[in-house]
Protein backbone atom coordinates (compact mmCIF):
# COMPACT_ATOMS: atom_id res chain seq x y z
CA UNK A 1 0.00 0.00 0.00
CA UNK A 2 1.35 3.38 -0.89
CA UNK A 3 0.20 6.22 1.25
CA UNK A 4 -1.06 9.28 -0.50
CA UNK A 5 -1.18 12.86 0.56
CA UNK A 6 -4.59 14.35 1.20
CA UNK A 7 -6.07 15.74 -1.96
CA UNK A 8 -5.83 19.42 -2.61
CA UNK A 9 -9.08 21.27 -2.38
CA UNK A 10 -10.33 19.82 0.88
CA UNK A 11 -10.49 22.38 3.63
CA UNK A 12 -9.69 20.05 6.49
CA UNK A 13 -7.49 16.99 6.51
CA UNK A 14 -9.82 14.02 6.82
CA UNK A 15 -9.25 11.92 9.89
CA UNK A 16 -7.65 8.72 8.68
CA UNK A 17 -9.45 5.44 9.12
CA UNK A 18 -7.57 3.41 11.67
CA UNK A 19 -8.38 -0.01 13.02
CA UNK A 20 -9.81 1.53 16.14
CA UNK A 21 -10.68 5.14 16.79
CA UNK A 22 -11.67 5.90 20.37
CA UNK A 23 -14.13 8.70 19.64
CA UNK A 24 -15.86 6.79 16.81
CA UNK A 25 -16.13 3.75 19.09
CA UNK A 26 -17.63 5.70 21.97
CA UNK A 27 -19.95 7.57 19.61
CA UNK A 28 -21.19 4.20 18.35
CA UNK A 29 -21.65 2.86 21.88
CA UNK A 30 -23.52 6.02 22.88
CA UNK A 31 -25.73 5.71 19.81
CA UNK A 32 -26.59 2.06 20.60
CA UNK A 33 -27.45 3.00 24.19
CA UNK A 34 -29.54 5.95 22.97
CA UNK A 35 -31.48 3.62 20.71
CA UNK A 36 -32.17 1.40 23.70
CA UNK A 37 -33.27 4.36 25.78
CA UNK A 38 -36.09 4.96 23.33
CA UNK A 39 -37.19 1.40 24.03
CA UNK A 40 -37.67 1.29 27.81
CA UNK A 41 -39.59 -1.96 27.72
CA UNK A 42 -36.60 -3.81 26.27
CA UNK A 43 -34.36 -2.34 28.95
CA UNK A 44 -36.81 -3.37 31.67
CA UNK A 45 -36.99 -6.89 30.32
CA UNK A 46 -33.22 -7.22 29.98
CA UNK A 47 -32.71 -6.12 33.55
CA UNK A 48 -35.69 -7.68 35.32
CA UNK A 49 -36.14 -11.09 33.69
CA UNK A 50 -32.90 -12.58 35.10
CA UNK A 51 -33.91 -11.38 38.58
CA UNK A 52 -37.39 -12.88 38.26
CA UNK A 53 -35.97 -16.17 37.05
CA UNK A 54 -33.53 -16.35 39.96
CA UNK A 55 -36.36 -15.58 42.35
CA UNK A 56 -38.42 -18.35 40.79
CA UNK A 57 -35.52 -20.77 40.95
CA UNK A 58 -34.89 -20.04 44.59
CA UNK A 59 -38.39 -21.21 45.52
CA UNK A 60 -38.47 -24.07 43.04
CA UNK A 61 -35.54 -25.52 44.97
CA UNK A 62 -36.94 -24.40 48.29
CA UNK A 63 -36.18 -27.76 49.87
CA UNK A 64 -32.62 -28.13 48.52
CA UNK A 65 -30.59 -24.92 48.85
CA UNK A 66 -27.43 -26.73 47.60
CA UNK A 67 -29.07 -27.22 44.21
CA UNK A 68 -30.06 -23.58 44.10
CA UNK A 69 -26.44 -22.63 44.81
CA UNK A 70 -25.19 -24.72 41.88
CA UNK A 71 -27.81 -23.83 39.34
CA UNK A 72 -28.15 -20.24 40.50
CA UNK A 73 -24.44 -19.55 40.07
CA UNK A 74 -24.43 -21.17 36.64
CA UNK A 75 -27.43 -19.14 35.57
CA UNK A 76 -25.73 -15.92 36.63
CA UNK A 77 -23.26 -16.73 33.87
CA UNK A 78 -25.81 -17.92 31.34
CA UNK A 79 -28.32 -15.05 31.51
CA UNK A 80 -26.03 -12.33 30.19
CA UNK A 81 -24.85 -14.62 27.42
CA UNK A 82 -28.37 -15.37 26.20
CA UNK A 83 -29.71 -11.81 26.54
CA UNK A 84 -26.77 -10.24 24.77
CA UNK A 85 -26.84 -12.90 22.08
CA UNK A 86 -30.47 -12.13 21.29
CA UNK A 87 -30.17 -8.36 21.50
CA UNK A 88 -27.02 -8.17 19.41
CA UNK A 89 -28.17 -10.56 16.71
CA UNK A 90 -31.38 -8.58 16.21
CA UNK A 91 -29.67 -5.18 16.48
CA UNK A 92 -27.00 -5.98 13.90
CA UNK A 93 -29.52 -7.67 11.63
CA UNK A 94 -31.55 -4.46 11.71
CA UNK A 95 -28.40 -2.51 10.97
CA UNK A 96 -27.76 -4.72 7.96
CA UNK A 97 -31.31 -4.67 6.58
CA UNK A 98 -32.07 -0.97 7.21
CA UNK A 99 -29.11 0.15 5.10
CA UNK A 100 -27.45 1.93 8.02
CA UNK A 101 -24.60 -0.58 7.94
CA UNK A 102 -23.97 0.14 4.27
CA UNK A 103 -24.06 3.86 5.00
CA UNK A 104 -21.65 3.52 7.94
CA UNK A 105 -19.22 1.40 5.96
CA UNK A 106 -19.30 3.97 3.14
CA UNK A 107 -18.23 6.48 5.81
CA UNK A 108 -14.85 6.55 7.50
CA UNK A 109 -15.91 4.09 10.20
CA UNK A 110 -13.61 1.17 10.92
CA UNK A 111 -15.23 -2.24 11.32
CA UNK A 112 -13.42 -2.48 14.64
CA UNK A 113 -15.06 0.78 15.78
CA UNK A 114 -18.50 -0.59 15.07
CA UNK A 115 -17.90 -3.91 16.80
CA UNK A 116 -16.13 -2.38 19.76
CA UNK A 117 -18.95 0.16 20.03
CA UNK A 118 -21.54 -2.59 20.23
CA UNK A 119 -19.44 -4.59 22.68
CA UNK A 120 -18.98 -1.51 24.86
CA UNK A 121 -22.67 -0.61 24.89
CA UNK A 122 -23.90 -4.11 25.62
CA UNK A 123 -21.06 -4.64 28.08
CA UNK A 124 -22.41 -1.71 30.11
CA UNK A 125 -25.93 -3.14 30.03
CA UNK A 126 -24.52 -6.53 31.01
CA UNK A 127 -22.74 -5.02 34.02
CA UNK A 128 -26.00 -3.49 35.25
CA UNK A 129 -27.93 -6.67 34.58
CA UNK A 130 -25.36 -8.91 36.26
CA UNK A 131 -24.84 -6.59 39.21
CA UNK A 132 -28.56 -6.62 39.97
CA UNK A 133 -28.93 -10.37 39.47
CA UNK A 134 -25.81 -11.17 41.48
CA UNK A 135 -26.77 -8.78 44.26
CA UNK A 136 -30.25 -10.23 44.46
CA UNK A 137 -28.99 -13.81 44.47
CA UNK A 138 -26.24 -13.27 47.03
CA UNK A 139 -27.91 -10.90 49.48
CA UNK A 140 -31.61 -11.65 49.22
CA UNK A 141 -31.96 -15.19 47.96
CA UNK A 142 -29.17 -16.64 50.07
CA UNK A 143 -26.98 -17.89 47.26
CA UNK A 144 -24.01 -19.31 49.10
CA UNK A 145 -20.87 -18.08 47.34
CA UNK A 146 -17.50 -18.94 48.90
CA UNK A 147 -15.49 -16.64 46.63
CA UNK A 148 -15.86 -12.98 45.83
CA UNK A 149 -19.08 -11.76 44.18
CA UNK A 150 -16.81 -9.49 42.09
CA UNK A 151 -15.44 -12.55 40.37
CA UNK A 152 -19.00 -13.67 39.60
CA UNK A 153 -19.53 -10.26 38.03
CA UNK A 154 -16.33 -10.56 36.01
CA UNK A 155 -17.38 -13.90 34.55
CA UNK A 156 -20.85 -12.53 33.85
CA UNK A 157 -19.30 -9.63 31.93
CA UNK A 158 -17.10 -11.97 29.89
CA UNK A 159 -20.18 -14.09 29.16
CA UNK A 160 -22.04 -11.01 27.98
CA UNK A 161 -19.18 -10.21 25.62
CA UNK A 162 -19.27 -13.76 24.34
CA UNK A 163 -23.02 -13.43 23.77
CA UNK A 164 -22.50 -10.14 21.92
CA UNK A 165 -19.81 -11.74 19.79
CA UNK A 166 -21.92 -14.80 18.93
CA UNK A 167 -24.95 -12.64 18.15
CA UNK A 168 -22.95 -10.40 15.85
CA UNK A 169 -21.50 -13.38 14.07
CA UNK A 170 -24.73 -15.31 13.49
CA UNK A 171 -26.60 -12.19 12.35
CA UNK A 172 -24.52 -12.39 9.17
CA UNK A 173 -26.21 -15.69 8.36
CA UNK A 174 -29.76 -14.58 9.14
CA UNK A 175 -31.78 -13.00 6.36
CA UNK A 176 -34.71 -12.13 8.62
CA UNK A 177 -35.63 -11.67 12.27
CA UNK A 178 -37.36 -15.07 12.15
CA UNK A 179 -34.09 -16.73 11.24
CA UNK A 180 -32.15 -14.69 13.77
CA UNK A 181 -34.25 -15.84 16.73
CA UNK A 182 -34.01 -19.45 15.50
CA UNK A 183 -30.25 -19.20 15.93
CA UNK A 184 -30.87 -19.00 19.63
CA UNK A 185 -32.02 -22.65 19.93
CA UNK A 186 -29.45 -23.63 17.33
CA UNK A 187 -26.43 -21.97 18.93
CA UNK A 188 -27.37 -21.56 22.60
CA UNK A 189 -29.49 -24.61 23.51
CA UNK A 190 -26.86 -27.26 22.70
CA UNK A 191 -24.39 -25.34 24.86
CA UNK A 192 -27.00 -25.06 27.59
CA UNK A 193 -27.51 -28.85 27.59
CA UNK A 194 -23.80 -29.62 27.50
CA UNK A 195 -22.41 -26.94 29.80
CA UNK A 196 -22.88 -28.92 32.99
CA UNK A 197 -25.97 -27.11 34.20
CA UNK A 198 -28.18 -30.20 34.31
CA UNK A 199 -25.58 -32.82 35.14
CA UNK A 200 -21.82 -32.62 35.68
CA UNK A 201 -20.00 -32.81 32.39
CA UNK A 202 -17.98 -35.82 33.63
CA UNK A 203 -21.22 -37.85 33.83
CA UNK A 204 -22.01 -37.36 30.16
CA UNK A 205 -21.37 -39.80 27.34
CA UNK A 206 -17.65 -39.42 26.50
CA UNK A 207 -18.50 -38.13 23.04
CA UNK A 208 -20.73 -35.40 24.48
CA UNK A 209 -18.18 -34.60 27.14
CA UNK A 210 -15.59 -34.10 24.40
CA UNK A 211 -17.97 -31.76 22.59
CA UNK A 212 -18.71 -29.84 25.78
CA UNK A 213 -14.95 -29.39 26.18
CA UNK A 214 -14.84 -27.20 23.08
CA UNK A 215 -17.99 -25.17 23.77
CA UNK A 216 -17.32 -21.82 25.45
CA UNK A 217 -20.39 -21.86 27.70
CA UNK A 218 -18.95 -24.89 29.53
CA UNK A 219 -16.09 -22.72 30.73
CA UNK A 220 -18.45 -19.92 31.69
CA UNK A 221 -20.32 -22.30 33.97
CA UNK A 222 -17.12 -23.94 35.26
CA UNK A 223 -15.77 -20.50 36.12
CA UNK A 224 -18.91 -19.65 38.08
CA UNK A 225 -18.66 -22.90 39.98
CA UNK A 226 -15.01 -22.21 40.86
CA UNK A 227 -16.08 -18.94 42.49
CA UNK A 228 -18.89 -20.77 44.24
CA UNK A 229 -16.58 -23.31 45.85
CA UNK A 230 -13.25 -21.56 46.44
CA UNK A 231 -12.35 -18.46 48.42
CA UNK A 232 -9.39 -17.54 46.22
CA UNK A 233 -8.98 -17.03 42.54
CA UNK A 234 -7.94 -20.54 41.52
CA UNK A 235 -5.79 -21.45 38.55
CA UNK A 236 -8.82 -23.18 37.06
CA UNK A 237 -10.85 -20.00 37.39
CA UNK A 238 -8.19 -17.97 35.59
CA UNK A 239 -8.05 -20.58 32.84
CA UNK A 240 -11.86 -20.60 32.47
CA UNK A 241 -12.06 -16.82 32.37
CA UNK A 242 -9.27 -16.63 29.79
CA UNK A 243 -10.95 -19.24 27.60
CA UNK A 244 -14.26 -17.37 27.65
CA UNK A 245 -12.51 -14.06 26.91
CA UNK A 246 -10.44 -15.66 24.17
CA UNK A 247 -13.54 -17.18 22.55
CA UNK A 248 -15.31 -13.83 22.71
CA UNK A 249 -12.39 -12.09 20.97
CA UNK A 250 -12.12 -14.85 18.38
CA UNK A 251 -15.82 -14.70 17.53
CA UNK A 252 -15.73 -10.88 17.47
CA UNK A 253 -12.93 -11.21 14.92
CA UNK A 254 -15.04 -13.61 12.88
CA UNK A 255 -17.95 -11.17 13.18
CA UNK A 256 -15.75 -8.36 11.86
CA UNK A 257 -14.92 -10.52 8.87
CA UNK A 258 -18.64 -10.77 8.04
CA UNK A 259 -18.93 -6.99 7.73
CA UNK A 260 -18.16 -6.24 4.11
CA UNK A 261 -17.74 -2.78 2.69
CA UNK A 262 -18.59 -4.12 -0.74
CA UNK A 263 -21.59 -6.35 -1.14
CA UNK A 264 -23.36 -7.88 -4.12
CA UNK B 1 -4.29 -1.30 -14.14
CA UNK B 2 -5.95 0.63 -16.89
CA UNK B 3 -5.32 4.27 -16.39
CA UNK B 4 -5.33 6.75 -19.22
CA UNK B 5 -5.14 9.88 -17.10
CA UNK B 6 -1.90 11.79 -17.48
CA UNK B 7 0.57 11.23 -14.68
CA UNK B 8 0.67 8.50 -12.06
CA UNK B 9 -2.61 7.74 -10.33
CA UNK B 10 -1.38 8.79 -6.89
CA UNK B 11 -0.85 12.41 -7.97
CA UNK B 12 -3.24 14.95 -6.52
CA UNK B 13 -5.82 15.34 -9.27
CA UNK B 14 -5.83 18.45 -11.40
CA UNK B 15 -8.81 20.58 -10.40
CA UNK B 16 -10.64 19.85 -13.62
CA UNK B 17 -10.46 16.07 -13.66
CA UNK B 18 -14.00 14.81 -13.94
CA UNK B 19 -15.81 13.89 -10.74
CA UNK B 20 -16.42 10.40 -12.09
CA UNK B 21 -14.74 8.71 -15.02
CA UNK B 22 -15.73 5.21 -16.10
CA UNK B 23 -14.23 3.07 -18.81
CA UNK B 24 -15.21 -0.50 -19.53
CA UNK B 25 -17.15 -0.50 -16.25
CA UNK B 26 -18.84 -3.85 -15.79
CA UNK B 27 -20.72 -5.18 -12.77
CA UNK B 28 -21.87 -8.74 -12.32
CA UNK B 29 -24.50 -9.69 -9.74
CA UNK B 30 -24.99 -13.42 -9.49
CA UNK B 31 -25.58 -14.77 -12.99
CA UNK B 32 -26.57 -11.35 -14.37
CA UNK B 33 -24.35 -8.72 -15.89
CA UNK B 34 -26.02 -5.61 -14.48
CA UNK B 35 -23.73 -3.01 -16.06
CA UNK B 36 -22.16 -3.73 -19.42
CA UNK B 37 -18.82 -1.97 -20.14
CA UNK B 38 -20.01 1.57 -19.47
CA UNK B 39 -18.01 4.57 -20.56
CA UNK B 40 -18.90 8.04 -19.34
CA UNK B 41 -17.70 11.01 -17.34
CA UNK B 42 -19.49 13.14 -14.78
CA UNK B 43 -18.20 16.74 -14.83
CA UNK B 44 -17.49 18.57 -11.58
CA UNK B 45 -19.65 21.27 -10.10
CA UNK B 46 -22.76 20.28 -12.02
CA UNK B 47 -25.90 18.26 -11.54
CA UNK B 48 -25.89 15.10 -13.59
CA UNK B 49 -29.14 13.21 -13.79
CA UNK B 50 -29.05 9.45 -14.06
CA UNK B 51 -32.28 8.42 -15.70
CA UNK B 52 -33.80 5.22 -16.80
CA UNK B 53 -36.56 2.75 -15.99
CA UNK B 54 -36.38 0.94 -12.66
CA UNK B 55 -34.16 -2.11 -12.80
CA UNK B 56 -31.86 -0.65 -15.46
CA UNK B 57 -28.84 -0.58 -13.15
CA UNK B 58 -28.96 2.98 -11.77
CA UNK B 59 -28.58 1.93 -8.14
CA UNK B 60 -25.83 -0.55 -8.97
CA UNK B 61 -23.93 2.18 -10.80
CA UNK B 62 -24.32 4.51 -7.82
CA UNK B 63 -23.18 1.84 -5.38
CA UNK B 64 -20.15 1.20 -7.59
CA UNK B 65 -19.23 4.89 -7.50
CA UNK B 66 -19.63 5.02 -3.73
CA UNK B 67 -17.58 1.84 -3.38
CA UNK B 68 -20.13 -0.46 -1.77
CA UNK B 69 -20.72 -2.65 -4.83
CA UNK B 70 -18.82 -5.91 -5.16
CA UNK B 71 -17.57 -7.41 -8.44
CA UNK B 72 -16.83 -4.17 -10.24
CA UNK B 73 -14.38 -4.49 -13.13
CA UNK B 74 -12.93 -1.94 -15.52
CA UNK B 75 -11.86 1.59 -14.66
CA UNK B 76 -13.89 3.70 -12.30
CA UNK B 77 -12.26 6.86 -10.98
CA UNK B 78 -14.03 9.06 -8.48
CA UNK B 79 -12.58 12.49 -7.63
CA UNK B 80 -9.30 11.31 -9.11
CA UNK B 81 -9.10 8.14 -7.04
CA UNK B 82 -10.16 4.58 -7.74
CA UNK B 83 -13.75 4.13 -6.51
CA UNK B 84 -13.92 2.84 -2.95
CA UNK B 85 -10.57 4.40 -1.97
CA UNK B 86 -10.56 5.01 1.81
CA UNK B 87 -9.83 8.75 1.41
CA UNK B 88 -13.03 9.11 -0.61
CA UNK B 89 -15.21 8.12 2.34
CA UNK B 90 -15.21 11.64 3.79
CA UNK B 91 -15.58 13.30 0.39
CA UNK B 92 -18.72 11.58 -0.88
CA UNK B 93 -22.25 11.91 0.47
CA UNK B 94 -24.48 9.00 -0.42
CA UNK B 95 -28.22 8.54 -0.07
CA UNK B 96 -29.64 5.10 -0.70
CA UNK B 97 -33.11 4.65 -2.12
CA UNK B 98 -34.60 3.45 1.16
CA UNK B 99 -33.88 5.96 3.93
CA UNK B 100 -30.99 4.53 5.93
CA UNK B 101 -31.40 6.15 9.32
CA UNK B 102 -32.09 4.80 12.80
CA UNK B 103 -35.83 4.77 13.35
CA UNK B 104 -35.40 4.56 17.12
CA UNK B 105 -33.37 7.76 17.34
CA UNK B 106 -34.55 11.33 16.94
CA UNK B 107 -33.59 13.24 13.81
CA UNK B 108 -30.98 15.21 15.73
CA UNK B 109 -29.56 12.10 17.40
CA UNK B 110 -29.19 10.47 13.99
CA UNK B 111 -27.31 13.47 12.65
CA UNK B 112 -25.21 13.80 15.81
CA UNK B 113 -24.06 10.22 15.45
CA UNK B 114 -23.22 10.37 11.76
CA UNK B 115 -21.35 13.64 12.14
CA UNK B 116 -19.32 12.11 14.98
CA UNK B 117 -18.37 9.26 12.64
CA UNK B 118 -17.56 11.60 9.78
CA UNK B 119 -15.52 14.16 11.67
CA UNK B 120 -14.53 12.87 15.10
CA UNK B 121 -12.73 15.15 17.49
CA UNK B 122 -14.63 18.32 16.66
CA UNK B 123 -16.06 20.50 19.37
CA UNK B 124 -19.65 19.99 20.42
CA UNK B 125 -20.66 23.49 19.30
CA UNK B 126 -19.06 22.96 15.87
CA UNK B 127 -21.03 19.78 15.47
CA UNK B 128 -24.24 21.36 16.64
CA UNK B 129 -23.80 24.13 14.09
CA UNK B 130 -23.23 21.57 11.36
CA UNK B 131 -26.32 19.59 12.35
CA UNK B 132 -28.41 22.78 12.50
CA UNK B 133 -27.21 23.72 9.02
CA UNK B 134 -28.21 20.43 7.38
CA UNK B 135 -31.52 20.41 9.28
CA UNK B 136 -32.28 23.81 7.77
CA UNK B 137 -31.13 22.59 4.33
CA UNK B 138 -33.75 19.85 4.27
CA UNK B 139 -36.34 21.94 6.13
CA UNK B 140 -36.62 19.65 9.15
CA UNK B 141 -35.61 22.06 11.92
CA UNK B 142 -39.07 21.83 13.45
CA UNK B 143 -38.85 18.03 13.55
CA UNK B 144 -35.35 17.82 15.02
CA UNK B 145 -36.52 16.11 18.18
CA UNK B 146 -39.01 13.73 16.62
CA UNK B 147 -38.20 10.03 16.39
CA UNK B 148 -37.20 9.22 12.81
CA UNK B 149 -39.55 6.23 12.91
CA UNK B 150 -42.53 8.50 13.61
CA UNK B 151 -41.93 10.70 10.57
CA UNK B 152 -43.66 10.38 7.23
CA UNK B 153 -41.89 8.63 4.37
CA UNK B 154 -40.90 11.90 2.74
CA UNK B 155 -39.58 13.30 5.99
CA UNK B 156 -37.52 10.20 6.66
CA UNK B 157 -35.95 10.37 3.24
CA UNK B 158 -35.04 13.99 3.96
CA UNK B 159 -33.32 12.89 7.18
CA UNK B 160 -31.37 10.44 5.07
CA UNK B 161 -30.48 13.27 2.69
CA UNK B 162 -29.44 15.48 5.61
CA UNK B 163 -26.96 12.81 6.71
CA UNK B 164 -25.38 12.90 3.26
CA UNK B 165 -25.03 16.69 3.45
CA UNK B 166 -22.93 16.49 6.63
CA UNK B 167 -19.30 17.44 6.23
CA UNK B 168 -19.84 19.32 2.93
CA UNK B 169 -18.98 16.49 0.56
CA UNK B 170 -17.46 17.22 -2.87
CA UNK B 171 -19.63 14.61 -4.54
CA UNK B 172 -23.22 13.81 -3.66
CA UNK B 173 -24.64 10.55 -4.94
CA UNK B 174 -28.39 10.60 -4.46
CA UNK B 175 -30.48 7.59 -5.36
CA UNK B 176 -34.01 8.81 -6.14
CA UNK B 177 -34.03 11.49 -3.43
CA UNK B 178 -37.36 12.98 -4.47
CA UNK B 179 -39.45 9.83 -4.69
CA UNK B 180 -42.74 10.15 -2.82
CA UNK B 181 -42.37 13.85 -2.12
CA UNK B 182 -45.03 16.43 -2.87
CA UNK B 183 -44.41 18.95 -5.68
CA UNK B 184 -43.56 21.83 -3.33
CA UNK B 185 -40.92 19.83 -1.51
CA UNK B 186 -39.54 18.49 -4.75
CA UNK B 187 -39.14 22.01 -6.06
CA UNK B 188 -37.47 23.10 -2.81
CA UNK B 189 -35.06 20.17 -2.92
CA UNK B 190 -34.10 20.89 -6.51
CA UNK B 191 -33.44 24.49 -5.53
CA UNK B 192 -31.24 23.16 -2.75
CA UNK B 193 -29.41 20.85 -5.17
CA UNK B 194 -28.74 23.76 -7.51
CA UNK B 195 -27.44 25.94 -4.71
CA UNK B 196 -25.17 23.13 -3.50
CA UNK B 197 -23.71 22.86 -6.99
CA UNK B 198 -23.47 26.63 -7.55
CA UNK B 199 -22.37 27.88 -4.11
CA UNK B 200 -20.33 24.98 -2.80
CA UNK B 201 -19.03 23.82 -6.16
CA UNK B 202 -20.09 20.28 -5.37
CA UNK B 203 -20.93 17.66 -7.95
CA UNK B 204 -24.30 15.95 -7.77
CA UNK B 205 -25.27 12.69 -9.36
CA UNK B 206 -29.00 12.22 -8.95
CA UNK B 207 -30.99 9.26 -10.15
CA UNK B 208 -34.63 9.37 -10.98
CA UNK B 209 -37.14 7.55 -13.07
CA UNK B 210 -39.32 10.64 -13.30
CA UNK B 211 -38.40 12.24 -16.58
CA UNK B 212 -39.66 15.74 -15.79
CA UNK B 213 -36.86 16.05 -13.25
CA UNK B 214 -34.41 15.58 -16.10
CA UNK B 215 -35.08 19.11 -17.27
CA UNK B 216 -33.60 20.42 -14.04
CA UNK B 217 -30.20 18.74 -14.58
CA UNK B 218 -27.17 20.19 -16.32
CA UNK B 219 -26.32 16.88 -17.90
CA UNK B 220 -28.06 13.58 -18.35
CA UNK B 221 -27.00 9.99 -18.46
CA UNK B 222 -29.81 7.93 -19.94
CA UNK B 223 -29.62 4.29 -19.02
CA UNK B 224 -31.43 1.22 -20.19
CA UNK B 225 -30.74 -2.44 -19.42
CA UNK B 226 -27.27 -1.86 -18.03
CA UNK B 227 -26.10 0.33 -20.87
CA UNK B 228 -25.82 4.06 -21.39
CA UNK B 229 -28.07 5.27 -24.18
CA UNK B 230 -27.01 8.90 -24.09
CA UNK B 231 -24.64 11.23 -22.23
CA UNK B 232 -25.52 14.82 -23.05
CA UNK B 233 -27.23 18.02 -21.94
CA UNK B 234 -31.06 18.03 -21.92
CA UNK B 235 -31.09 20.61 -24.72
CA UNK B 236 -28.72 18.68 -26.94
CA UNK B 237 -30.74 15.52 -26.39
CA UNK B 238 -33.95 17.17 -27.43
CA UNK B 239 -32.36 18.76 -30.47
CA UNK B 240 -30.61 15.57 -31.55
CA UNK B 241 -33.78 13.52 -31.41
CA UNK B 242 -36.08 16.29 -32.57
CA UNK B 243 -38.23 15.87 -29.48
CA UNK B 244 -40.16 18.31 -27.33
CA UNK B 245 -39.28 16.80 -23.97
CA UNK B 246 -36.53 14.68 -22.49
CA UNK B 247 -39.09 11.94 -22.01
CA UNK B 248 -39.83 11.89 -25.74
CA UNK B 249 -36.10 11.97 -26.45
CA UNK B 250 -35.57 9.00 -24.16
CA UNK B 251 -38.35 7.00 -25.82
CA UNK B 252 -36.93 7.87 -29.21
CA UNK B 253 -33.50 6.59 -28.17
CA UNK B 254 -35.00 3.43 -26.69
CA UNK B 255 -36.85 2.67 -29.94
CA UNK B 256 -33.69 3.31 -31.87
CA UNK B 257 -31.70 0.96 -29.65
CA UNK B 258 -34.36 -1.75 -29.86
CA UNK B 259 -34.47 -1.48 -33.64
CA UNK B 260 -30.68 -1.69 -33.84
CA UNK B 261 -30.66 -4.74 -31.61
CA UNK B 262 -33.35 -6.41 -33.73
CA UNK B 263 -31.39 -5.72 -36.88
CA UNK B 264 -28.32 -7.29 -35.38
CA UNK B 265 -30.39 -10.32 -34.46
CA UNK B 266 -31.77 -10.81 -37.97
CA UNK B 267 -28.49 -10.32 -39.79
CA UNK B 268 -26.82 -12.89 -37.57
Amino acid sequence: MTTTTPTAGTATTPTPVRALNASRTTATAARVLRQLRHDPRTIAMMILIPCVMLFLLRYVFDGSPRTFDNIGASLLGIFPLITMFLVTSIATLRERTSGTLERLLAMPLGKGDLIAGYALAFGIIAIIQSALATGLAVWFLGLDVTGSPWLLLLVALLDALLGTALGLFVSAFAASEFQAVQFMPAVIFPQLLLCGLFTPRSNMHPALEAISDVLPMSYAVDGMNEVLKHTDMTADFVRDALIVAGCALLVLGLGAATLRRRTA
Amino acid sequence: MMNNASGPPTDPPAPRTPAVRAEGLTVVRGPRTVLRSLEFTVPRGQITGLLGPSGCGKSTLMRSIVGTQAKVTGTLEVLGRPAGHPTLRTRIGYVTQAPSVYDDLTVRQNLDYFTAILTPGRSTSDRRQEVDRVLADVDLTSHADALAGNLSGGQRSRVSLAVALLGTPELLVLDEPTVGLDPVLRRDLWTLFHSIAADRGATLLISSHVMDEAERCHRLLLMREGEILADDTPDALRTRTGSETVEAAFLHLVDEATAAAREKETTR
